[in-house]
C-alpha cells in the first residue's frame, strides 16, 4: 500500500466525520472511505421514558436542526396516542418548523460554505472561514449576523427555547399566539424575505457564475432523490406524501407511516453511521461509481428534484429557472447550494402564508391526550433530509422500541461517493496540495452533514 | 493583541456552538477581540497536519480553550487531553461537557445493548460484526470533562444561554471574575407560590396548566408543581432566561426537565427530586419512572447498567 491522506476532522460541517484516502505506488486514489464516528444510541436509551417526554429528549440528536425532531418526535407520538392536533396547534408547529429551516439556510451559506466560495477553495485555511469574511466583506457580515439573529429570536421569544425547543407536545402546541405576536412576527419574516431574495440575487451574480466549472465536475454522481411533497406535488417541509424517485426521474409515493417498505439501511465496516438504500428497487445496495445500487439522496436538491413545483410564487419563479438550466432530477452535487437558496425563499414565503391564516391565532392549541399502546411513525423535512422517528409504545404510553433514520443518514452512502469521485479527479501522480484537498471536503459541505 | 481560542465538541449535538452564534451583533465584537486557531464547525485547522500526512494528533496552544459534549470513545478523550495541554483556561460548555447531558442515558446500558438496537433495528440490514475500521473505540460510558481533566469554568445548560456565554469570554477578556447565578429556577421563576398544595399524586405533562387568556403574564400562573405537574424547577441550576431571567421553558408554559444541571455542581438531580417530592407529600410510587431525573446529569457515575441485565 502507498501513502495514506487522512482528512481529520472534516470541517465546517455540523457532524464528527474524517476522510482517508489510500493511494497507490503511482500516487493515484486507490480507494477513499469517510468514516462517521458518532454514536450515541438514542434507539436504545429512550425506551421505557414516557413517550409524551420524547420530543424534549431526542431534540439533542442534532443542535443544528432540534425543531424538525421536536416535530417529527411529536407526530410520532400522535400517532401512538392516536390524536389529531387542532388547527391552530398544527399551524404552530409548521410555523416554528418553517421559520427554523429559514435561520438554518442563512446558517449554512454564509457561515459554513461560503467562506470556499466568497476568500475561494485554494485560500489558506488561516482566512478560508466566517471570521476571513467577516473582514473581507464587514457589511455584509453585520447583515447576515443581524438576519440570522431576527429568525432565531422569533423562535426564542415565542416558544421559549429555540435550540432544543418545548413547546411542541402531544395534540398540539403548548401555547396560543396572541395577535400582538403574530403582527410582530409577520413584520420580522418580511425583513427575513428581504433577505433571502437579495442572498438568491447576491448568489446568482457574485458566486455561482464563478464557479459554474466546479459545479459541473465536483463530487459529481448519479442517483435517485427522496423528500416529502403536498397534496399537489409541491415541496412541504410538516407534512405530506414522501416521494423516492429513481435517478432516471420515475417516482413512486408512499405514506410515510408504510417507509419500511420502501427503505433499508446496510452497514459498512469503516462507518458507525448506516447508509440507507431504497429496498424497493429490488437491487441491492451498491456505492460503485459507475453502476450505484439502491442510492437516493436527500436534502434540499432532493426536495426540488421530486417535487414537480413550489407551494409559493417567488420560490417557484426560481425553481423554473433553476429547471431551464440543470433540468430535472439534477444532478450536480454542488447545485444543494443553490437549490438551498430557493428553499429560502420558500420558507420566508410560506411563513408568512401560516401566520396569514386567521385560524393561527385560535387559543385551541392543545387537543387532549391520553396514554396508550400503539405504534407511530412521525415524518417532517429537516434541512439535511427526510427525517423518521418510529415508535412503539406500551398500555402505560411508555416507549417500548424506537428506530430513527435522520437527515444525513440517507447522504451517508451519497456523500462517500461524491468523496471518492472527487478525489480520483484530483488526486494525479501523488500532487496533493491543500487546495485540492479542500475541494474534496467541499464535495461533502454541500450536503450541509 | 487578539486573545487566542481553540473551540472543541465531543459527544455533542453542535447546539452549544450554534448558542455561541446566538450572541447576534455581539459576535461581531467577540471576533474583533479573539483570534480562533483551532475549531472542526468554524475554521479548517487539522488533527494531522493540512496535508494529513502527520502521526499524532496536534492542536495549537490557546489562551481559552472551549469544549461541548462529553466523553464517549477514545477519540474524545485524546482531543480532551491535547486540549487541556494546549490551553491555559479550559471551559466545559453546555450539560454534556459539565454533567454528561442527554446522552449519558446511555449510561443506564452496556455499550453492548446499545450496539446490539443499533445495528439491529427493523429497518438494518445487520452486519457480522460492529463497523471498527479507522473508528474510535468506545469508553465503558459516557463521562465529564472533569472525570477525565481539570475544568476551569463550568458553564452549564443545554444549551447555555448567550448572555452566559458572552458574559464569561467578556470576563475572560478582561480579567475580570465570572458572576453566574447560583441560584435554583424555582428563584428565578415568575409564578405564583401558594404554598404547599394538597397535590398528593402528579399527573403527565399531557394536558395544559391553567392560567386565563393567552398573553397573560407568567406572574399571574400558578406554579406547575402546584398545580399537579412535575416541574424540575426546584433542584436545578437557574439563570437559563439569561439577562431576561424569566425560565425559558416557562415561557412556553411547559415545566422545566433540569438543563442547567444540579443546583450545587455535584447534586444528584433524581436524588434532590424524590426527596422534594416525598417531603411535600406527593407518591412517588405513582410516577412512571425517574431515570428521566438525571436526563442532563447522568455522568459521574449517577446512572448505570442495571445488575439483572
Amino acid at each position: 500500500m502507498g501513502q495514506v491522506i487522512n482528512i481529520q476532522p472534516i470541517t465546517r460541517i455540523e457532524g464528527h466525520a474524517s476522510i482517508t484516502i489510500e493511494l497507490d505506488d503511482q500516487g493515484n486514489v486507490s480507494e477513499s472511505k469517510v468514516h462517521v464516528m458518532a454514536l450515541r444510541g438514542f434507539e436504545k436509551f429512550v425506551e421505557g421514558k414516557p413517550a409524551e417526554e420524547l420530543p424534549r429528549i431526542v431534540t439533542r440528536i442534532c443542535g443544528i436542526c432540534p425543531w424538525q425532531h421536536h416535530l417529527a418526535s411529536n407526530k410520532a407520538v400522535d400517532r401512538c396516542f392516536g390524536v389529531t392536533p387542532t388547527r391552530s396547534g398544527r399551524l404552530l408547529r409548521e410555523l416554528m418548523q418553517t421559520v427554523a429551516h429559514a435561520e438554518d439556510k442563512v446558517l449554512h451559506f454564509f457561515f459554513l460554505a461560503a467562506p470556499d466560495f466568497v476568500m475561494g477553495p485554494d485560500a489558506d485555511y488561516s482566512v478560508r472561514n466566517v471570521m476571513g469574511i467577516v473582514k473581507a466583506a464587514p457589511e455584509l457580515a453585520r447583515r447576515v449576523v443581524k438576519m440570522r439573529y431576527a429568525a432565531k429570536m422569533i423562535l426564542e421569544k415565542f416558544a421559549g427555547k429555540a435550540i432544543h425547543p418545548v413547546a411542541g407536545v402531544p395534540g398540539g402546541f403548548s401555547k396560543a399566539m396572541t395577535e400582538e405576536e403574530r403582527r410582530e412576527i409577520l413584520s420580522k419574516m418580511q425583513e427575513v424575505l428581504d433577505f433571502a431574495l437579495f442572498t438568491m440575487d447576491f448568489a446568482k451574480k457574485e458566486v455561482f457564475p464563478k464557479y459554474l466549472h466546479e459545479v459541473t465536475e465536483l463530487g459529481v454522481i448519479k442517483t435517485g432523490f427522496i423528500g416529502t411533497v403536498d397534496p399537489e406535488g409541491a415541496v412541504n417541509f410538516y407534512d405530506g406524501k414522501l416521494r423516492l424517485m429513481k435517478p432516471d426521474g420515475a417516482y413512486t409515493d408512499f405514506d410515510a407511516q408504510d417507509y419500511r417498505d420502501h427503505i433499508a439501511e446496510h452497514v459498512e465496516p469503516y462507518s458507525m453511521g448506516k447508509m440507507p438504500y431504497a429496498r424497493a428497487w429490488n437491487e441491492g445496495f451498491s456505492l460503485d461509481l459507475e453502476n450505484p445500487k439502491g442510492i437516493y439522496r436527500a436534502n434540499t436538491l432532493a426536495r426540488i428534484n421530486v417535487a414537480d413545483k413550489m407551494a409559493t410564487p417567488k420560490a417557484q419563479a426560481e425553481l423554473e429557472e433553476f429547471r431551464e438550466k440543470f433540468g430535472r432530477p439534477a444532478q450536480f452535487t454542488l447545485l444543494h447550494h443553490w437549490a438551498r437558496l430557493i428553499e429560502e425563499v420558500y420558507a420566508c414565503e410560506h411563513a408568512i402564508e401560516l401566520l396569514e391564516d386567521p385560524e393561527i391565532t385560535n387559543p385551541d392549541v392543545r387537543a387532549k391526550v391520553e396514554p396508550r399502546a400503539g405504534r407511530g411513525v412521525g415524518c417532517v423535512e429537516a434541512p439535511r433530509g427526510t427525517l423518521i422517528h418510529d415508535y412503539t409504545t406500551d398500555e402505560n404510553g411508555l416507549i417500548k422500541s424506537a428506530n430513527l433514520i435522520v437527515g444525513t443518514t440517507h447522504n451517508l452512502g451519497p456523500i462517500n461517493m461524491s468523496v471518492n469521485q472527487a478525489a480520483r479527479m484530483l488526486i494525479k501522480n501523488g500532487v496533493v496540495d491543500q487546495g485540492c484537498l479542500n475541494k474534496i471536503e467541499m464535495a461533502v459541505r454541500a450536503y450541509d452533514p | 493583541m487578539a486573545v487566542k481560542v481553540a473551540q472543541e465538541w465531543l459527544n455533542s449535538c453542535s447546539g452549544c456552538e450554534i448558542s455561541l452564534v446566538d450572541m447576534g451583533e455581539r459576535l461581531l465584537d467577540v471576533l474583533g477581540l479573539i483570534e480562533f486557531v483551532h475549531g472542526p464547525v468554524l475554521m479548517d485547522h487539522k488533527y494531522f497536519g493540512q496535508l494529513g500526512g502527520g502521526n499524532h494528533l496536534q492542536i495549537p496552544e490557546a489562551v481559552v480553550g472551549l469544549v461541548s459534549g462529553g466523553v464517549r470513545n477514545e477519540e474524545h478523550l485524546e482531543v480532551l487531553t491535547e486540549m487541556r495541554k494546549k490551553c491555559q483556561v479550559l471551559i466545559a460548555l453546555g450539560a454534556c461537557a459539565t454533567h454528561g447531558g442527554i446522552p449519558a442515558l446511555a449510561n443506564s446500558y452496556r455499550n453492548d445493548e446499545i450496539l446490539d438496537r443499533y445495528y439491529s433495528t427493523e429497518t438494518t440490514d445487520k452486519p457480522e460484526k460492529v463497523p471498527s475500521d479507522g473508528l474510535p473505540n468506545l469508553e465503558q460510558c459516557c463521562t465529564a470533562l472533569d472525570e477525565n481533566v481539570k475544568v476551569d469554568i463550568y458553564l452549564p445548560g443545554c444549551p447555555p444561554n448567550p448572555d452566559q456565554v458572552f458574559a464569561a469570554l467578556i470576563a475572560l477578556l478582561d480579567g475580570t471574575p465570572l458572576d453566574l447565578p447560583a441560584k435554583s429556577v424555582c428563584d428565578t421563576c415568575p409564578t405564583v407560590r401558594e404554598g404547599k398544595g394538597k397535590v398528593g399524586q402528579l399527573r403527565r405533562f399531557l394536558q395544559p396548566p391553567r392560567y386565563g387568556a393567552p398573553g397573560e403574564p407568567l406572574g399571574k400562573m400558578r406554579c406547575l408543581m402546584e398545580q399537579g405537574i412535575l416541574c424540575m424547577g426546584a433542584v436545578t441550576r437557574g439563570g437559563c432566561g439569561g439577562e431576561g431571567l424569566t425560565p425559558r421553558c416557562l415561557v412556553a408554559r411547559v415545566p422545566c426537565r433540569g438543563c442547567y444541571g444540579p443546583v450545587k455542581e455535584n447534586g444528584n438531580q433524581r436524588f434532590d427530586m424524590l426527596n422534594a417530592l416525598a417531603s411535600n407529600g406527593i407518591d412517588i410510587s405513582t410516577l412512571p419512572e425517574s431515570v428521566s431525573f438525571l436526563r442532563f446529569s447522568g455522568a459521574h457515575g449517577l446512572l448505570r447498567p442495571s445488575r439483572k441485565g
